[in-house]
C-alpha cells in the first residue's frame, strides 16, 4: 500500500491460515461457501460484476473490482452510508497461507476538490484521543 | 451492524465538506470568508457546507460582531472509532468461521 492508506478511515485484520492459498480462495469465491462464513450472497469473481450481501440486519451494496486468482480479491462495500473498499490478500508462506482482510473508506480518489487537504484519518484519531482525555 | 452512522458518513463522504472540516480541525477557528480564500468554491458554497457539518455535530460557530467563526467538534467523531473497532470485531470473528470452513472443506 502507499501513504493513501493513512489519509483514509481503514481498518485491517491478519491471521495465519494452515491450509494453501487456492483452497482459501475457493471459500472466499464460491458463493455457497462464502455464505457459510459471511452471509447470503450473489458473487461472481468477474471485474464489475455487481452483487449484495444479505443479512437479517440489512444488505451491503458491493461491485468487483479486482479479481487476481489465489492473490487478490477486492469489492466495494457500501453499507451504513460509507461507501468503502473491502481487499484480501492470500500470500503464500511455509505453513500455509498469511490471510489479510483490509476495509478503507473515503477512498483516495474523494479527495482531491480542496486544495491542500492533507490531514489524515489516523491524526483525527490521535486528536480526538486527546480531547477525550482532556474530558476526563 | 446497526445504523447510526450515515448521518456522519454522508456528510463526510463529500470531498470539499471533508476537506473544509478537515481545516478546521488543523488551522483551529476559521471565518466563512477565511476558509473560502482557500476553498476553490463560493463563500456560499462554503457556507451549505458549514450548515451541514453542523447539523451533523462536526462543527460548532461563535457569532462576534458581524463575523461568525467556525470550529470543529473532535469528538462527533467518536463514531469513527467505533467504526474501526466495530469492523476490527467483524472481520476477526468472521475469519474465524472461515477458518471453521476451511476444516470442513475438502481438499
Amino acid at each position: 500500500m502507499n501513504d493513501a492508506s493513512a489519509e483514509t478511515l481503514s481498518v485491517a485484520v491478519d491471521r495465519e491460515v494452515p491450509y494453501p492459498p487456492d483452497k482459501i480462495w475457493r471459500a472466499l469465491t464460491q458463493p455457497h461457501l462464502i455464505e457459510e462464513w459471511l452471509m447470503q450472497n450473489d458473487f461472481e469473481p468477474v471485474v464489475g460484476h455487481r452483487f449484495d450481501f444479505r443479512a437479517d440486519w440489512g444488505s451491503v451494496d458491493c461491485r468487483v473490482l479486482v479479481v487476481e486468482p489465489n492473490r487478490t480479491l477486492s469489492y466495494t462495500w457500501d453499507a451504513m452510508g460509507l461507501e468503502s473498499v473491502v481487499t484480501w490478500t492470500l500470500t503464500p508462506t511455509s505453513t500455509g497461507t498469511h490471510l489479510r482482510v483490509e476495509q478503507s473508506g473515503f477512498r483516495a480518489d474523494q479527495q482531491q476538490a480542496y486544495q491542500g487537504a492533507k490531514f489524515g484519518w489516523q491524526r483525527f484519531f490521535g486528536a480526538l484521543e486527546q480531547v477525550l482525555a482532556r474530558a476526563d | 451492524m446497526p445504523n447510526g452512522h450515515d448521518l456522519l458518513f454522508r456528510t463526510l463522504a463529500d470531498p470539499t465538506r471533508r476537506a473544509i472540516f478537515e481545516r478546521l480541525c488543523r488551522d483551529g477557528e476559521q471565518t466563512v470568508g477565511a476558509l473560502t480564500a482557500r476553498a476553490g468554491v463560493s463563500q456560499p458554497a462554503v457556507s451549505k457546507h458549514l450548515g451541514v457539518l453542523k447539523r451533523a455535530g462536526l462543527v460548532r460557530d461563535r457569532h462576534a460582531g458581524r463575523q461568525t467563526h467556525y470550529s470543529a467538534e473532535l469528538t462527533a467523531l467518536a463514531p469513527l472509532s467505533e467504526w474501526t473497532s466495530r469492523m476490527t470485531g467483524f472481520w476477526k470473528s468472521r475469519i474465524d468461521d472461515l477458518e471453521d470452513l476451511l476444516k470442513r472443506m475438502d481438499q
